[in-house]
C-alpha cells in the first residue's frame, strides 16, 4: 500500500508540473458547467433544483477525458524505457498497477469535488434530492474508475500514446453506449447480456438515488477485469517472445 | 554478498540470447562483463536485477532466489540499465527522492542520502535542473546515483562509462572502484582498457555462452600457452639470420618484421623458451643482440580469438 501510495504520488506529481491536469479541470469545469448554467437542458430550463443534467453532461466528459489522462501512464514509460527502471525497483507489478490507477482516480476525485459549487448552489435554489446527488457523484466516480482500468490496459499493451487513446476509446464505447442499443435491439439471452453489460444502464439506477449491490458489483468487476489484464500485461515480460 | 547464477537460459523467440550461462561472483569482487554487441551481456543483466525471468535456471542473490522472492532481491541491488532511462520532466532532486522512497528507505535518511549522492556523483551544479536539461554526461552520473542511492550490497551497471567523456571515464572508475571493495559489483562494456582498468575478473561472453573466465592475467596466459619475442640482431645479412633463427630447436615460426633491417618476431613452440637460445646464438656466431623483447598478448587479441569463430 505504501508503495502503490509512493507511485501514485509521482504520478500526481508529473500531472500538477505539466499543464495536462490544469487543462483537463479547466476544460472539465468548462463544459460541465456551460451545459449546466447556461445552454440546452440546463437547470433554469428544466425548473427543478436538480443535477441529472450536469451529471448527464459529465457522463459524456469524463468518457472523454480519462483515456487522455491514462494513455501516457504506461505507453510512455515504455517508449522512455524507464519501465525498466520502476519494474526492477522493489514493488510488485500490482502496486505499480494500483498506484497508476489510483493517481488518476485522485485527479477525478479532485475534478468532481471542484464541480460541488454546482451541488450547493442548486440546493440554494430550492428542494434537493440529496440522496440522489450523493449517488450521483459516486456513480460517476465508478464509472471513472472502470474507464481508468480500461485506460491503463491500453496503455500498457503499447508504447504509442495514439493508440492508447483510440483503443481506450474504442473499448470505452462499447460499455458506454454499444451495449445499451444493442440490448433495446436484441431480444432474448444476447439482449439480457447486453444489457447487463451496458454502463450506462448501471450508471442510470445509481445516479436515480438507488443503490443497489448489484451495480457496485458490476462496475468492481469492470474494474478489478481492467487492472488484472493490465498487471498481466506486464507479467507478460517473464515469457520467451514477449519483452 | 554473492550473485550466483545456475544454468540460466533466455530465449528471444527460437534464438537463444544467453544459453545455459552459470557463474559466480563474490562480495568485494568487481567483474566485468565482455562480448561483442549481441552476446547476451544485457540479458543476463536483467535477469539478475529480476526484470525479467529466465526461461531456465535460477539466480541467487546473498542465498535469496530471484524468481522465488523478486521483491526481496531487487531491494540489494542498484542498476544502471543501459540506456539510462530517466523521467525527463522530473528534477534531479525529486528523482533521487523517488527512487529512495521506492527503494523502501527511512524519509529521514533519504535527505542525507541525497545529499550524499550528489557529492559522490558530482551533481552539486546541477542539482535544481530537471532531468531533461542535463547533458549526457550528467544524467548519466544521476543514472548512477539512483543506482547507489539505497546503498545496495550488489550493483549492476550495464555499460556505466558510455557518453562521459575522459575525464568523467576516469572519474567514475575511481568511483566503481571505490564501492566496489565493499560490494559485489557486475559491470558490462565492450571497451577493453576500461574492463581491465576496473575489474578484478573478467567473463568474455560469445554467442550467449560464457567463453572465458579469470583475472586478466590468466586470460593471457589462457590464450596464449607460447611465447613471442621481438629481436634484433645486426652484424650478418638479413637472410643468414632468417635461416639461423629457423633452425633453433624451440622456434615455431620467424617473421621478418617490415621496413627494419634485423627485427625479427619469434613465436616459440607450445610451452617452450628461445630467450637463451638467441643469446647463445648470437654470441656463436659473433652477432650483436640489440633487441630481445617478450610481445604481450593484448587483452584486444584474446577477445578476437574467442568471440571471431
Amino acid at each position: 500500500m505504501k508503495h502503490t501510495w509512493i507511485i501514485a504520488q509521482r504520478e500526481l506529481h508529473t500531472f500538477f508540473d505539466s499543464l495536462t491536469a490544469y487543462i483537463l479541470l479547466v476544460l472539465f469545469l468548462g463544459f460541465s458547467g456551460f451545459f449546466t448554467w447556461l445552454f440546452g437542458a440546463d437547470v433554469f430550463l428544466v425548473g427543478q433544483a436538480s443535477l441529472q443534467g450536469f451529471f448527464g453532461i459529465a457522463y459524456w466528459t469524463l468518457f472523454f477525458f480519462i483515456p487522455a489522462i491514462t494513455m501516457r501512464m504506461f505507453a510512455e514509460e515504455k517508449r522512455s524505457g524507464t519501465i525498466e527502471l520502476l519494474l526492477t525497483r522493489p514493488v510488485t507489478d500490482w502496486q505499480i498497477v494500483t498506484g497508476k490507477f489510483l493517481a488518476a482516480l485522485v485527479l477525478i476525485a479532485i475534478a468532481l469535488a471542484l464541480t460541488l459549487p454546482y451541488y450547493f448552489t442548486v440546493w440554494s435554489l430550492g428542494p434537493v434530492d440529496h440522496g440522489a446527488v450523493w449517488n450521483g457523484y459516486l456513480g460517476l466516480l465508478l464509472m471513472s474508475a472502470c474507464y481508468i482500468s480500461i485506460g491503463l490496459f491500453t496503455s500498457s499493451v503499447t508504447n504509442n500514446q495514439i493508440v492508447a487513446l483510440l483503443s481506450s476509446l474504442f473499448i470505452g464505447i462499447f460499455f458506454h453506449l454499444l451495449f445499451g442499443l444493442l440490448a433495446n435491439g436484441l431480444s432474448g439471452l444476447p439482449g439480457k447480456i447486453s444489457g447487463y453489460l451496458s454502463l450506462q444502464s448501471h450508471f442510470e439506477s445509481i445516479a436515480r438515488g438507488v443503490l443497489d449491490t448489484k451495480d457496485i458489483v458490476y462496475f468492481l468487476s469492470l474494474i478489478f477485469a481492467g487492472l488484472f489484464a493490465t498487471e498481466l500485461v506486464l507479467v507478460r515480460r517473464n515469457i520467451t517472445d514477449n519483452v | 554478498m554473492d550473485v550466483v547464477v545456475q544454468n540460466v537460459t533466455k530465449k528471444y523467440g527460437s534464438q537463444k540470447a544467453v544459453d545455459d550461462i552459470s557463474f559466480t561472483v563474490k562480495t568485494g569482487e568487481i567483474v566485468g562483463f565482455l562480448g561483442p554487441n549481441g552476446a547476451g551481456k544485457t540479458t543476463t543483466m536483467k535477469a539478475i536485477t529480476g526484470f525479467f525471468a529466465p526461461d531456465n535456471g535460477d539466480i541467487r542473490v546473498g542465498g535469496i532466489s530471484v524468481s522465488e522472492n523478486p521483491v526481496e532481491v531487487k531491494r540489494l541491488i542498484g542498476y544502471l540499465p543501459e540506456t539510462n532511462p530517466l523521467y525527463q520532466e522530473m528534477g534531479v532532486i525529486d528523482y533521487l527522492f523517488y527512487v529512495a522512497r521506492l527503494q523502501g528507505l527511512e524519509k529521514e535518511r533519504i535527505p542525507d542520502r541525497i545529499r550524499e549522492m550528489v557529492s559522490i556523483c558530482g551533481l552539486a551544479g546541477e542539482k535544481h535542473k530537471k532531468i531533461g536539461e542535463l547533458s549526457k554526461g550528467y544524467k548519466q552520473r544521476v543514472g548512477l546515483a539512483q543506482a547507489l542511492i539505497h546503498d545496495p550490497a550488489v550493483l549492476i551497471l550495464d555499460e556505466p562509462t558510455s557518453g562521459l567523456d575522459p575525464n568523467q571515464i576516469v572519474e567514475i572508475r575511481e568511483l566503481i572502484k571505490r564501492i566496489g571493495k565493499q560490494k559485489t559489483v557486475i559491470l558490462s562494456s565492450h571497451i577493453l582498457a576500461e574492463v581491465e582498468a576496473t575489474c578484478d575478473r573478467i567473463l568474455i561472453i560469445s554467442k550467449g555462452k560464457i567463453v572465458a573466465n579469470g583475472t586478466p592475467a590468466d586470460l593471457r596466459k589462457q590464450a596464449q600457452g607460447h611465447e613471442l619475442l621481438k629481436v634484433t640482431i645486426e652484424g650478418a645479412p638479413r637472410n643468414d639470420i632468417f635461416s639461423a633463427l629457423k633452425a633453433l630447436d624451440g622456434v615455431k615460426l620467424v617473421n621478418p618484421i617490415e621496413g627494419t633491417a634485423g627485427s625479427f618476431e619469434i613465436e616459440s613452440r607450445e610451452g617452450m623458451s628461445n630467450r637463451r637460445q638467441v643469446f647463445t646464438l648470437c654470441v656463436s656466431k659473433g652477432w650483436f643482440l640489440t633487441e630481445l623483447t617478450p610481445v604481450e598478448t593484448k587483452l584486444e587479441d584474446i577477445f578476437r580469438e574467442l568471440t571471431m569463430n
